[in-house]
C-alpha cells in the first residue's frame, strides 16, 4: 500500500467527489497528438504558526491553501490554468483553457498510471498535530526565557514556530501517478541587544521535514535562542568591515549559500537550454579548482530541501554538478530535459498549484576536502573570516553574485581577530570556485532555514560546505584598510 | 465564489461583502467579542513570448480570505483559498481555536470606530482590459521584436510578457464597517541579452498601469530594455575608493523603501530601527519633501482605506528635511501610544519632491563618481542603518559617462547617506507607486579590485 497516495486521495480527491474515471477523462481532455506533455497537479497545504513577542504569545494563524494546476506543453509552448475549486466542471474548464495552447488535435484516451513504490525520506505525518497547542506555545516561552537569561543587554525577543503539511498528487500523460505528503517545521528566534546606546540584532533558527518534537531533541530550540543572543552581542562589538579584494575564509554550513548563488542557479536547466546562463555550453570544462566537487542532493533524509519526488512526480536524486573542478551536469525538470535531449534529474519544483514548475535546487553542497579548519585560518596573514550570512542574489547572465555577512571577523597573522559589521561580498560565478585555495574536512549542512526565490516563486532549500579559503573576493565594507 | 464572466462587478462585490458579513456573524456566534476579515478575488491573463514564439499562456484565478477574531484582548487568525461556505465556517472556528492559546495584549483590538472609511472613495482604479490571447501575444511579440532589432549585439532574449488582471477587495469588521472596491492592473515587460566578446549582460524594462491606455507603447518598452542591456556591455571593476554616488531614479526607490521600513510602527516598537526616536528631527537636508498620496486617481498603490478599515489621507512623511510622521497601523500606534496614521498595509503612492536638474544636470553636479543603475543583495541592516550592497552602473568623470562598471559594492550608513543627500533630480522615468528622480549622495565607499 502506498500511504501518500491513499492520504492524497482521501484528503483531496474524495471531498471533491473525484474518482479515477474523472481523472482519466481529464487527462483525455488534455492529451492529443499535438501535445508533447500534459499534467495535473493537485495540492492541499495546511499551515499553523505561533508568534511570541514581548514575552507573550501574541498571535497564531491557521491557513489552508488548495487547488489544482493544469498544464499542457507543445514544443516550447506551455498552456497553464489553475483553479481553487476542485469539482470536475471547474477542472474540465481549466483543462480546456490550458490545452488551447496547441491549436489543433482531438481528444485522446489516457489511463492514469500505477503509483511507484513509496520512498521514505520523511514520513507522511501531520506535523500540525505532532504536539498539543499548549506545548507549542510553552516551547516558545522557554525559548524566550532562555534568550533573556543569557545577558541583561537582551531587550527584545521574537520567536515563532511554524508547521506545514503539504499533500500533492500528480498525474501526467506519460503514465505518472504519484503522491507525496510533505511535513515541514521551522522555528525562528530574533533578538535585539542594546548597550550604551548601540543596538544590534541577532537571529537563528532551524527546521526539517519532521514533527515538532524535533525542536525538543538535543536541546535544539534553546540552542537557537543562545545562538541568536551570541550573534547580537558579537555584533555589538563589531567595527567597520574592510573594503576591497582580499582572501576570505568561509565557515562550514550556511555559508554554502555561496554555492547556491555563484553556481547553483547558473546550472539550472532552463537557463542553459535558453543559453542565458554564464555556464551555458560549458559541460566538461573546468569551472573550479581541482578537489572541488559540488552536488545537488534531494535524497537526504528529513532535510528541509529534500523531497521524495519533485513536483512532476520524478524521484529526486543526487546530481553531480561539479566533479573535481569539472562541470558535469545541470539540474532538470521534464520540459527542459526533453528539449535538451537529457533526462529529468528530479528538480522540477513549483511553489504551489498556481505556479508553473521549473528547475530548482534541493540541497546543494560541496563535498569535504582534507584540510583542518584551524590550519586554513592559520594560512592567512590578513583576510576575512565569514561564518554567518543573510541572503544572496545572482545575475545568471553576467554571472555576478552577492551574499551578505551577518557574522565575520578579521584574520590577522593567521589568527581570528576583531568582529566586523555586515558586508556584502561580490564575485563572478564562473571563476570564483577556481580561486578556492583550500577545502576543509568539516562539511556541514545548514540548520534548515533556506528559502530560494526564482521568478517570484519560493521553495525551501538546503545548502552546505566545508570551511573554504577563497583568494580574491571583493568585500564591501566601509573600512579604509583597502590594501589587504 | 471566484470571479465568473457572467456576473457583473457590482454583484460580485455585493456577494463578497455578504461573505464578510456572514463570517463576522459566525465569529460572534462562536463567542468572539470582535472580528475583522478581508477577502480578495482576482482573475487574469498572462502571456509570454520568447524569440518570436509563444512560450506561456497562463489563466490566473486567485481567491484568498483572512479572518482575525478577538476574545477581549486575545486574538487568533486564519486564512483560506477555498471560499466555500463549509471552508469559511472552518476558518472562523480555526481562528477561535488559536485565540484559546494567545495571551492578553492590551493593543490587540480593532481600530477606533470613528476612523472607519464611511464613504469608500472611487479612486478610478477599475479599467478592465478584455484582451484576447491572440491580441496579447501580438503586443508581447511587438515588444520583443523591437528589443531584438534594436542592436546587433542583442543576441538572445528572456522574452516579453503581457499581463491583464482584475480583482476585488473587501474588508469588514465588527464595528459594522464593510467596504470593498474593484481594481485592475496591467503590465508589459521585456528582458533581453547582449553579448560582447565572451561576456553577456541582461537587462529589462517594464510598464504597469491601472488602465491599458496608460501603458508605454510596446515598441518603446522593448527598445528601452535593449538600450539598457547594450549600455552594460564591456563592464569592468573599479579600484576601491571613496566617491560620490548617483542612484538612478528607479534604484533610488530602494532608499525610500529603507526609510519607510525604518519609520514603520512594527520596526519602531520592536526597537529594530536606526530612526528610533527621530520624530520631529532633521534626517535629510532642508530641501527634501516626501509626500504620501493615497487618493491619487489611477495610482498603482491608491486605496480609500487601509488594512484596518481606517480612511486614508494625504500627508508629508518628510518636509523641510524633518521627519513629520511615523507610518503606523492601529496596533503599532497603540504600542507607541500614538494614533494610527492609516497605514495598515504600508504607504500608498509616495512622491519625492523633484529638483531642477535632469539626468545630465545631475551627472554634471556629481562631476566624478559612480552612477549606480543596479543594486544586488540584501545588505541593509535596519537596526543600525549599515548599508552594503552589490552594484553595477557607470563611472563618471567631469559629468560625462566614461564606461560601465560591475562586480563592485557600495557601502555606507543610511543615516549618513540621508544627511548627505546633495540633490534629487527631475528624471523620474519609470512606472511605480514611488515617484522620485535620481538621488546624489555625497560620498560612499566603493569596493572593487
Amino acid at each position: 500500500m502506498n500511504d501518500s497516495i491513499t492520504i492524497a486521495r482521501n484528503s483531496i480527491l474524495a471531498p471533491a467527489g473525484l474518482d479515477d474515471q474523472d481523472l482519466d477523462r481529464l487527462l483525455g481532455l488534455l492529451a492529443g497528438s499535438d501535445l508533447d506533455a500534459a499534467d495535473i497537479y493537485f495540492q492541499k497545504s495546511r499551515l499553523q504558526s505561533w508568534v511570541l513577542e514581548d514575552g507573550i504569545i501574541k498571535d497564531g494563524n491557521f491557513s489552508i491553501e488548495q487547488g489544482v494546476g493544469i498544464r499542457a506543453v507543445s514544443g516550447e509552448k506551455t498552456g497553464f490554468a489553475y483553479s481553487d475549486a476542485l469539482e470536475y466542471p471547474a477542472l474540465a474548464q481549466a483543462a480546456e483553457a490550458a490545452r488551447a495552447i496547441a491549436r489543433t488535435g482531438g481528444q485522446a484516451r489516457v489511463r492514469i498510471g500505477q503509483a511507484p513504490a513509496a520512498r521514505r525520506l520523511y514520513d507522511p505525518i501531520d506535523p500540525l498535530e505532532s504536539l498539543p497547542d499548549e506545548d507549542k506555545v510553552a516551547l516558545l516561552k522557554r525559548v524566550d526565557a532562555e534568550a533573556r537569561r543569557q545577558d541583561p543587554r537582551v531587550k527584545e525577543v521574537t520567536a515563532s514556530v511554524v508547521a506545514v503539511q503539504e499533500t500533492i498528487l500528480v498525474l501526467a500523460d506519460d503514465g505518472t501517478l504519484a503522491a507525496d505528503v510533505r511535513p515541514l517545521v521551522r522555528l525562528n528566534v530574533s533578538v535585539i541587544c542594546e548597550d550604551k546606546g548601540r543596538r544590534e540584532q541577532g537571529g537563528s533558527g532551524g527546521g526539517a521535514r519532521t514533527d515538532l518534537g524535533w525542536f525538543l531533541m538535543e536541546d535544539r530550540a534553546l540552542a537557537f535562542a543562545r545562538e541568536a543572543v551570541r550573534l547580537a552581542l558579537t555584533n555589538l562589538e563589531a567595527s567597520s568591515a574592510p573594503a576591497g579584494s582580499m582572501t576570505v575564509v568561509l565557515g562550514p554550513g550556511w555559508p554554502g549559500v555561496l554555492l547556491h548563488e555563484a553556481i547553483g542557479h547558473g546550472l539550472e536547466g532552463d537557463f542553459n537550454r535558453k543559453e542565458t546562463s554564464a555556464f551555458a555550453g560549458r559541460l566538461g570544462e573546468r569551472v573550479a579548482a581541482p578537489g572541488v566537487t559540488v552536488v545537488d542532493d534531494g535524497t537526504l533524509p528529513g532535510r528541509r530541501g529534500s523531497l521524495n519526488m519533485d513536483d512532476e512526480g520524478t524521484p529526486t536524486q543526487n546530481t553531480v554538478l561539479i566533479e573535481d573542478g569539472i562541470l558535469r551536469g545541470y539540474m532538470q525538470d521534464k520540459l527542459n530535459a526533453r528539449l535538451m535531449g537529457m533526462t529529468s534529474t528530479g528538480n522540477g519544483r513549483r511553489e504551489s498549484y498556481a505556479h508553473l514548475p521549473m528547475p530548482r535546487m534541493t540541497n546543494t553542497y560541496m563535498l569535504a576536502g582534507t584540510r583542518d579548519p584551524g590550519e586554513i585560518i592559520a594560512s592567512v596573514s590578513r583576510g576575512l573570516y565569514a561564518v554567518n550570512f543573510g541572503g544572496g542574489q545572482v545575475d545568471i547572465t553576467s554571472g555576478k553574485f552577492v551574499f551578505s555577512t551577518s557574522e565575520a571577523y578579521l584574520i590577522e597573522d593567521g589568527k581570528i581577530g576583531r568582529p566586523v559589521k555586515g558586508a556584502t561580498l561580490i564575485g563572478n560565478g564562473p571563476d570564483v570556485l577556481t580561486r578556492v585555495a583550500m577545502i576543509g574536512n568539516d562539511l556541514a549542512l545548514d540548520t534548515g532555514v533556506g528559502t530560494c526565490g526564482k521568478e517570484g516563486q519560493s521553495v525551501p532549500v538546503g545548502v552546505g560546505q566545508p570551511t573554504l579559503r577563497i583568494d580574491g573576493l571583493t568585500v564591501g565594507g566601509t573600512g579604509s584598510e583597502s590594501k589587504i | 465564489m471566484s470571479i465568473t464572466s457572467t456576473e457583473d462587478t457590482a454583484e460580485r462585490l455585493a456577494r463578497l461583502e455578504q461573505t464578510i458579513e456572514d463570517l463576522l456573524s459566525e465569529a460572534k456566534r462562536l463567542g468572539a467579542s470582535a472580528a475583522e476579515a478581508a477577502v480578495g478575488s482576482s482573475a487574469g491573463l498572462e502571456v509570454g513570448v520568447r524569440l518570436g514564439e509563444v512560450e506561456t499562456v497562463e489563466h490566473t484565478r486567485d481567491n484568498g480570505l483572512g479572518i482575525t477574531v478577538y476574545f477581549g484582548h486575545r486574538k487568533g487568525s486564519s486564512s483560506t483559498t477555498d471560499l466555500s461556505p463549509d471552508s469559511l465556517r472552518a476558518a472562523v472556528k480555526a481562528a477561535c481555536a488559536i485565540a484559546v492559546h494567545t495571551q492578553e495584549d492590551p493593543c490587540a483590538h480593532l481600530a477606533d470606530p470613528s476612523l472607519m472609511a464611511r464613504d469608500v472613495l472611487d479612486l478610478d482604479l477599475y479599467h478592465p482590459w478584455p484582451i484576447g490571447v491572440e491580441a496579447a501575444i501580438a503586443i508581447a511579440a511587438e515588444c520583443e521584436d523591437a528589443a531584438r532589432g534594436f542592436d546587433a549585439r542583442i543576441v538572445n532574449s528572456e522574452g516579453a510578457s503581457l499581463s491583464a488582471h482584475c480583482g476585488l477587495q473587501v474588508y469588514g469588521n465588527s464595528h459594522g464597517f464593510v467596504g470593498g472596491y474593484p481594481s485592475t492592473r496591467h503590465g508589459l515587460s521585456c528582458a533581453v541579452i547582449g553579448e560582447e566578446g565572451d561576456t553577456m549582460q541582461r537587462d529589462y524594462w517594464w510598464t504597469s498601469a491601472r488602465a491599458a491606455g496608460e501603458l508605454e507603447p510596446a515598441r518603446l518598452v522593448g527598445e528601452r530594455a535593449a538600450a539598457r542591456t547594450v549600455a552594460r556591455l564591456g563592464g569592468r571593476q573599479l579600484d576601491t575608493c571613496k566617491a560620490p554616488v548617483l542612484f538612478r531614479a528607479e534604484v533610488a526607490t530602494g532608499l525610500v523603501r529603507s526609510l519607510v521600513s525604518a519609520i514603520s510602527g512594527g520596526s519602531l516598537y520592536r526597537r529594530a530601527s536606526f530612526l528610533l526616536d527621530h520624530l520631529g528631527e532633521r534626517i535629510f537636508p532642508e530641501f527634501v519633501r516626501i509626500h504620501e498620496q493615497p487618493h491619487l486617481p489611477r495610482g498603482l498603490a491608491s486605496a480609500p482605506f487601509d488594512g484596518d478599515g481606517v480612511a486614508t489621507w494625504a500627508k508629508d512623511l518628510v518636509s523641510e528635511g524633518v521627519l513629520r510622521t511615523y507610518v503606523l497601523d492601529a496596533y503599532s500606534g497603540c504600542r507607541l501610544k500614538m494614533p494610527t496614521t492609516g497605514n495598515a498595509g504600508g504607504v500608498r503612492n509616495l512622491v519625492v519632491a523633484m529638483g531642477e536638474r535632469d539626468r545630465a544636470g545631475m551627472l554634471k553636479l556629481m562631476g566624478t563618481g559612480l552612477f549606480v543603475t543596479e543594486l544586488m543583495g540584501h545588505g541593509v541592516n535596519a537596526v543600525t542603518g549599515d548599508y552594503s550592497r552589490g552594484a553595477a552602473g557607470f563611472w563618471v568623470e567631469n559629468g560625462e559617462i566614461q564606461y560601465p562598471v560591475e562586480e563592485i559594492t557600495i557601502a555606507g550608513n543610511l543615516k549618513t547617506m540621508f544627511a548627505g543627500l546633495v540633490a534629487v533630480g527631475n528624471d523620474c522615468d519609470f512606472p511605480g507607486s514611488t515617484r522620485t528622480g535620481s538621488w546624489l549622495i555625497e560620498e560612499m565607499t566603493i569596493a572593487g579590485q
